[in-house]
């Protein structure tokens, strides 16, 4: 880090302390603990301890960090908050998993604390941030961090190989064909086209998401590209499905030889080395290129919000069709873009059955991360693995700037974010009850036996759908339809 | 203490009703033997029996974690027979598409020599346990025969049944040959004899975790810390972890190197238990190694070495740490445990499934274990 962004970052912490930081008063909180739950590692988790050390400066509240592994995050907040464990006070996780717990009774309803709260400028928070926020009209989350993923390709070798930036899916695969091999950083030895996190059990389940949603999903935000929102049925047995996936196979070929064991961390650390010439990620690579460790690629990691197809589904035959702007009303120049919001970003609940007086400490310690005096800091920071999702974060490209981003990425990669989250066809991710079981085990699980070679696409394919329907079965049809409708803003109320 | 006839002469110590008054003493040594037994078994109640009835409770239900509990919902066998047929199936059992040529020809082989088996068995004479036990294991092995010939046999992938077989029967039989091979060694009079068998054991002191993430560090071919030494064999772009067989060979290379030192140790202890007259004898009559160790040392040794395997192979069913550390059950499932089945089922909150794996898991380990026993173990016991 350098002096500069050390001594801003001092400031915020004194400023925080001292006036603007939490609603709360000094000693309010005195005697009381926090118990959070989350994801291990410094991303997502030590941002908390170290925010909750200045919380406990500033209210008495003590803030305890629990970090379990990412696949056994929901079952474990679950479990301890379902059987009357209640060892935990706070879960920050997926926002998409809270329906769940919400649906259960499980998360205190916030609504209240934000009513009261002068400090949080919830108008702030971006709309599509904000919706998630709520569940049923209540305010049962806060937000730490905005997610969903992007395309970032190296400028510096695309333009070094007269090469442009990829536009659509077939594009991806032409640049990294063209690029695969080539020196990128420098020490001599060939690097990779495309380098995607496809390790099983990690967090492969959300590329092809990105690669397939603009190839299913063309009718905007609320037609929603896994399921047929009257009926329920899963809508990934089909050519759309059938050519991402084979397309992120295909991908495999300029990849690391590895990459069917590689997690987030080690595509981030090849990235970082420069050893990539593009990658699906979310959006931390922006402020992860200007780290001390990431001198190879600084300033030279640009966005695009979202890649499309040239051909989109036919719901009727499951069929690919050329796209016209009458099957696809919101493509541009032939092309079908969805942005696709995978996660959707992490996000703070606070337990029901939590006594008061903790319930009100954990609700301004949540709010106190969300607040723009913590967070415009902390989303500038890649290591944190908070990402931008409020307006006075995506407005103002001196905010970047000041953290040391070059103008012309600060543009590019605001540009980005502002065009995937603006755009009408944005594709949302599992917000319904069973959503671990749909994506992070089925899809998964699949998607990964296919990409081994163990099964056939189609077998792949029709797998999903039998695990799917049988997920929707359990939890049962009706009340999926209802929860998935709420989910992509389609009411019949 | 004071005798019945005592008692029985002396009013004060009788009730009422001419019953004896029993003092604390005398009741507590009558009852003696429950007041000792019952803690042991009130154990056992709550930490053996009643999670297996538990978890067969929770085998045969669709469980939801609601607010305030869960709700249970019986569903009969469901959990176990999604494991033999519909989109599960290939999860726990294998793809089967077609059988092999060489697939058919394995299993009629199998199938005949259980028949043989059978016919050996009437011959010796008929008992009703004896006639259960054998159908129980022809069942297992030509059901397992089946599953071989269709996957693997016919060039179908199989599944988490298949992998933890493979581990279990490749895995014991390496570490088996080389922990007996190493023993051998070090039972001969050699010079750093007692370094040996400290080097040789350190490994099993090692927690399997260690183990797992030094063996994924190891090979890593590019850029793990032997990095240069896959780069000069030319391995360096190979990826071993994408690769199905090859991940699983080294998931069977981490778990011999942690366990060939049980062999080892437990083999060690067994040759030099053998009196050394009898080799000394042998040598004076001019018999070669080879001979000595065909017939004297080994006859002595196997009664040892069939615990010793039978241990293992138990241990050997529960594999989960390397598979889970080192590739996470992939490339695919390719990896994947049944063990490490249950515990992603598990994971994902569906305990009926994750239950019915685990009592899969068991059926398979007992069968084979009783069986190796009964027909191994014990009759190498009964010879010696």
């Amino acid at each position: 880090m350098s002096f500069r962004k050390m001594m801003a970052c001092a400031l915020m912490v004194g400023a925080s302390m001292f006036g603007a930081a939490a609603s709360a008063g000094a000693g309010e909180y005195d005697g009381v603990t926090v118990r959070i739950m989350t994801r291990p590692g410094k991303v997502i988790a030590q941002r908390l301890i170290d925010r909750g050390v200045e919380f406990t400066a500033a209210t008495g509240a003590k803030v305890e960090v629990a970090e379990v592994p990412f696949a056994e995050l929901f079952q474990k907040i679950q479990t301890d908050w379902s059987t009357g464990t209640n060892s935990v006070d706070v879960g920050v996780f997926a926002a998409g998993w809270a329906i769940e717990l919400a649906g259960a009774g499980l998360l205190e309803d916030m609504t209240p604390y934000v009513a009261k709260d002068t400090k949080l400028d919830e108008a702030d928070i971006a709309p599509y941030f904000r919706a998630f926020q709520k569940i049923g009209g209540k305010n049962m989350l806060l937000m730490v961090d905005g997610d969903f993923q992007m395309v970032y390709y190296r400028k510096d070798v695309l333009e070094a190989n007269g090469l442009q930036p990829p536009k659509t899916w077939d594009d991806y695969l032409a640049v990294a064909k063209a690029i695969h091999g080539k020196d990128m950083n420098g020490d001599g030895e060939a690097d990779y086209g495309s380098c995607i996190f496809k390790k099983r059990n990690a967090q492969s389940y959300f590329a092809i998401q990105t690669v397939a949603a603009g190839a299913v999903q063309t009718q905007g935000t609320t037609q929603g590209f896994h399921f047929d929102p009257d009926t329920m049925k899963p809508m990934v047995n089909n050519e759309a499905w059938k050519a991402a996936f084979e397309l992120y196979k295909e991908t495999g070929k300029y990849g690391p030889p590895e990459e069917l064991n590689f997690d987030i961390g080690d595509t981030r650390g090849l990235f970082k080395a420069g050893r990539c010439g593009l990658l699906i990620e979310w959006g931390d690579p922006g402020p992860m290129q200007i780290e001390e460790d990431a001198a190879a690629i600084k300033g030279k990691l640009f966005a695009v919000s979202a890649l499309g197809w040239n051909k989109v589904l036919d719901r009727a035959t499951g069929k690919l069709v050329p796209v016209t702007k009458e099957n696809a009303p919101y493509s541009i120049d032939g092309v079908n873009y969805a942005p696709f919001a995978a996660f959707g970003g992490w996000a703070g609940a606070i337990n029901a059955k939590s006594d008061p007086k903790t319930k009100e400490a954990a609700y301004a310690f949540l709010s106190y991360m969300n607040q723009a005096a913590q967070s415009n800091v902390d989303v500038t920071i890649g290591w944190t693995g908070y990402n931008a999702y409020r307006n006075s974060q995506l407005d103002n490209p001196d905010l970047w700037i000041k953290a040391g981003f070059p103008a012309d990425l600060a543009e590019n990669y605001l540009g980005a974010v502002k065009g995937a989250l603006n755009n009408p066809n944005m594709a949302s991710d599992f917000t319904l009850p069973g959503a671990q079981q749909y994506s992070g085990v089925v899809l998964d699980t699949e998607l990964a036996r296919y990409l081994a070679g163990e099964i056939t696409v189609d077998e792949a394919l029709a797998n999903i759908e039998a695990g799917w329907e049988q997920i929707t079965e359990d939890f049962g049809r009706d009340k999926q339809i209802e929860f998935y409708k709420l989910s992509l803003g389609v009411s019949n109320k | 203490m004071a005798s019945v006839d005592t008692i029985a002469a002396r009013p004060d110590l009788q009730g009422p009703a001419g019953a004896m008054k029993e003092t604390w003493p005398e009741w507590f040594d009558r009852h003696s033997r429950h007041i000792f037994i019952w803690p042991a078994v009130l154990m056992i109640l709550v930490f053996a029996i009643f999670p297996t009835i538990a978890s067969v409770i929770i085998a045969l239900s669709r469980i939801r974690f609601a607010g305030g509990g869960f709700q249970v919902r019986f569903v009969g066998l469901q959990n176990f027979a999604r494991q033999f047929v519909g989109n599960d199936q290939i999860h726990f059992l294998g793809r089967f598409n077609q059988m092999s040529a060489l697939g058919w020809i394995v299993s009629l082989a199998v199938t005949a020599a259980m028949v043989w088996w059978f016919v050996k068995f009437f011959k010796g004479g008929f008992n009703l346990v004896g006639f259960l036990g054998r159908v129980i294991t022809a069942g297992m092995i030509i059901g397992l025969t089946l599953m071989f010939s269709g996957t693997l046999l016919s060039g179908n992938a199989w599944g988490t049944l298949g992998t933890t077989l493979f581990y279990v029967f490749v895995g014991c039989s390496l570490q088996f040959l080389i922990g007996l091979g190493l023993a051998f060694l070090c039972s001969m009079p050699i010079r750093g004899k007692s370094f040996f068998r400290v080097v040789f054991f350190i490994p099993l002191m090692i927690t399997p975790l260690g183990v797992g993430y030094a063996f994924r560090m190891i090979a890593d071919t590019n850029k793990g810390p032997i990095q240069p030494f896959w780069k000069w064999v030319g391995l360096e772009n190979f990826s071993w972890a994408a690769d199905p067989w090859a991940a699983r060979i080294f998931i069977i290379v981490g778990d011999s190197w942690q366990w060939i030192p049980f062999i080892f140790v437990v083999m060690l202890a067994a040759l030099e238990s053998i009196p050394r007259d009898h080799v000394e004898a042998a040598n004076v009559d001019g018999a070669s190694s080879w001979q000595i160790f065909r017939e004297i040392t080994w006859p002595q040794v196997i009664p040892i070495a069939a615990t010793v395997m039978l241990i293992r192979v138990i241990e050997a069913f529960k594999i989960v740490d390397l598979p889970n550390i080192m590739t996470s059950g992939g490339p695919g499932i390719a990896t994947e445990s049944m063990t490490l089945h249950a515990v992603f089922a598990w994971r994902a909150n569906d305990l009926g499934q994750s239950a019915a794996v685990a009592y899969l898991l068991l059926f398979v380990t007992v069968v084979i274990c009783a069986s190796f026993f009964n027909y191994v173990v014990l009759k190498q016991l009964r010879k010696s």
